[in-house]
């Protein structure tokens, strides 16, 4: 995400303080700590641990089971390409396979520069505009190549 | 002042909606016009997306889909008072696609503003509350349980019943829980009503929170709506202005109030036991059951957990009585189910129609065939863990019961076509990867065996000992089917059986070029 904070512990503990009057805050706190500081460090996880009153080992559990989280920055921008079912219907794997070996990347990937990050989802629920994808939270219907450079283009400008 | 309507659902601003509405707004003030425009929800017809429609005496004049570019020629064209345009499809209400439709979920979505509860009352919002609250808990559930809805989350289980197992729960702390999860390729229905008439969603589960003794309800939205977010937590907002949620509402001394939390996308979340764990704090994995979370459910708590369009369709039951909904659709079927038709078709979108209607007419005429125009191959019915249904069944009417009969199932009613360029051998494949990624990794047959579906496919894809191989991915989908804990594992070799039984020839391509 653009304009990352730094981490800090106690930004990190003011955060999680913040949500701790929520019946079951662990997820809502992970996400406040991802919009924070783009990631989720491990001294979060061990800070949330002590908070909740669990072990580090169940916390990293929860962390890493969903594919939302990432424990180390990404790029400066997300792109999400959807590769669900009725994308691949209007040719979305073709599509992403070309566009990733363009940039030479893989899922996951980020490019050198650290702007993009390329992930792959699945369904955006916008099946009836195939292809889809979700630039940094912006949904984009009847995705093609050309869209997909634009993308990797103005990443790399900002 | 004209109102001009622009949506804001999610699949219209992924068409430009957004831009749409401010360069509108830009040169009615450029033109000295006076506008008002509503942000709508979608009416559904979203090849049209940006849909503008304009209110003119004659009634709400649809142009699309509209593109930035075509701004200037709109204003020339008169559209302000409905004129003449390439773009212009009529009267909305009077549009064919429209017209065949029996809108009952969705009769508000796309015709109000979704943020104005005094739009939302203007259209028979919260008359279903109000009735809950004269008739009581006993004839609420008495209502819902005689009108025939069955949750629209899937598996198709009654809600009434759901509903009396909590309110029969020793009286105590319970929820309200919606899941929002939608995670199946194919749909966007519950999106749809988030964005387009979030307040009938509110409605609906303030009147189950009544009928059960619930002062607390959830909904869990996945990640991957952003928009829908925005929307809804707005709603949410509006609601306890005007007085519909929060402490005694309206006079009835009866407190309810709803929190919107956000997945971390895992699909399995949408199981509503790992869906609890999830809101929890915890790793989503599926709990067995018994016990039921309807009597061990949220924080060991008994629990409603009903789809979004389940809870949707709640207000309009009680305002217009169980026998209106009940005498629509076939057979178990009853009501109207949400079809949501995508993938590669010409008109894609959401139509709402009785139970019964079949398949073929879906496909060739409601969604006008392929948008590539190329011959259909196959529609994938339900969402990724859903059958592939060859064009030799299209006259299969759609309820659950027909749809059940050929091994098949509607799930959330979400359709995917494909033309005939689709490899159905790599569709198989995709699916037990898919299994693969979303696995919670609780039981073994789910588990390991996807990872075995992808390999032993992979195997077939190179020819290698293709009818052992064929025969042990028969063996690994049966295990999977009976040894599985939920529908993941369990269902995950329907559209790999299905791919196997309607197109053999895709899973003998290899072998047949290695012959060559
Ligand atoms: C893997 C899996 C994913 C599911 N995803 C959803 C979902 O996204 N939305 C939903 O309403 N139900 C989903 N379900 C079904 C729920 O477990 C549950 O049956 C449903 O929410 C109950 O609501 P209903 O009775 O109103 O249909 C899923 C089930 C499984 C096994
Ligand atoms: S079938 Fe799969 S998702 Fe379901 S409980 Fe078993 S491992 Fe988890
Ligand atoms: S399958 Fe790609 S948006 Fe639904």
């Amino acid at each position: 995400m653009a304009g990352a904070a730094q981490y800090s512990d106690e930004r990190a503990r003011e955060i999680i303080a913040a949500h701790m009057g929520l019946e079951g805050p662990a997820l809502p706190i992970l996400h406040a700590l991802q919009a924070e500081f783009g990631y989720v460090p491990d001294s979060a996880v061990k800070e949330m641990a002590t908070a909740l009153n669990i072990s580090r080992a169940e916390m990293h559990g929860v962390v890493t089971f969903y594919h939302d989280f990432h424990s180390a920055p990404h790029g400066r921008h997300t792109l999400k390409i959807c590769r669900a079912e009725s994308c691949q219907s209007m040719g979305a794997e073709k599509q992403a396979n070309d566009f990733l070996a363009r940039q030479k990347l893989e899922w996951h990937q980020t490019t050198p520069d650290g702007s993009l990050t390329v992930e792959p989802v699945y369904c955006l629920g916008l099946c009836a505009h195939s292809p889809a994808a979700l630039y940094d939270g912006e949904p984009i219907g009847q995705v093609d190549a050309a869209t997909l450079d634009e993308i990797v283009a103005e990443a790399k400008g900002e | 002042m004209t109102k001009i309507y622009i949506p804001l659902d999610m699949a219209a601003v992924a068409m430009g909606a957004d831009r749409l509405a401010a360069a509108v707004a830009k040169e009615a003030a450029a033109r000295g016009q006076q506008v008002e425009i509503v942000r709508n929800g979608s009416r559904g017809m979203l090849w049209l997306e940006p849909l503008i429609e304009v209110e003119t005496p004659a009634g709400r004049v649809g142009y699309g889909p509209a593109k930035v570019k075509d701004v200037a020629s709109l204003f020339d064209a008169g559209f302000l008072t409905g004129g003449a345009h390439a773009l212009s499809i009529g009267v909305v209400e009077e549009h064919p696609w429209m017209k065949r439709q029996n809108r009952v979920t969705f009769v508000r979505c796309g015709v109000i503003d979704p943020l104005s509860v005094a739009d939302y009352e203007a259209h028979d919002g919260f008359k279903g509350l109000k009735r809950a609250f004269e008739i009581g808990s006993a004839a609420i559930i008495e209502e819902v349980a005689k009108s025939g809805l069955r949750g629209r989350g899937g598996a198709g289980f009654p809600t009434g019943i759901k509903w009396k197992t909590v309110a029969d729960c020793a009286p105590g702390q319970k929820y309200v829980v919606v899941n929002a999860d939608e995670g199946d390729s194919g749909t966007f229905a519950d999106r749809m009503i988030m964005e387009g008439d979030p307040l009938s969603l509110i409605e609906g589960m303030a009147i189950c929170g009544y009928a059960i003794g619930a002062s607390k309800g959830y909904v869990y939205l996945r990640s991957e709506y952003p928009v829908v977010a925005k929307v809804f937590q707005a709603a949410i907002e509006k609601a306890r202005d005007a007085g519909w949620l929060g402490q005694n509402i309206k006079g009835s001394g009866f407190d309810f109030d709803v929190e919107l939390r956000i997945g971390a996308g895992a699909y399995v979340c949408g199981e509503e036991t790992s869906l609890l764990e999830s809101l929890e704090g915890k790793r989503g994995i599926v709990r067995a059951k018994p016990p039921l979370p309807a009597h061990v459910g949220l924080f060991g708590k008994p629990t409603v957990v009903n789809n979004v369009l389940s809870m949707a369709t709640v207000p309009m039951i009680l305002e217009k009585g169980a026998k209106h909904y009940a005498d629509l659709g076939v057979g178990r079927s009853r009501g109207t189910m949400p079809l949501q038709i995508a993938g590669n078709v010409k008109f894609g979108g959401l139509f709402e129609t009785d139970f019964g209607i079949p398949l073929g007419t879906i496909v060739n005429d409601i969604a006008g065939g392929t948008r590539t125009g190329r011959p259909v191959k196959a529609v994938q019915v339900g969402g990724p863990l859903g059958a592939y249904v060859p064009v030799s069944l299209f006259d299969l009417p759609f309820d659950y019961e027909a749809f059940a009969a050929k091994d098949s199932l509607i799930g959330h009613g979400g359709l995917v076509v494909f033309d005939d360029t689709i490899d159905m051998l790599w569709m198989a494949r995709f699916g037990m990867e898919f299994c693969s990624i979303e696995s919670c990794g609780k039981c073994t047959p789910c588990r390991i065996g996807s990872t075995r579906g992808v390999e032993t496919i992979d195997k077939i894809r190179n020819g290698q000992d293709v009818e052992k191989n064929i025969e042990l991915l028969k063996d690994l989908c049966h295990t999977m089917k009976f040894g599985s804990l939920c529908a993941l594992g369990g269902f995950a070799p329907y559209p790999v059986e299905s791919a196997l039984r309607h197109f053999p020839e895709d899973f003998r391509k290899s072998a047949l070029e290695a012959a060559e």
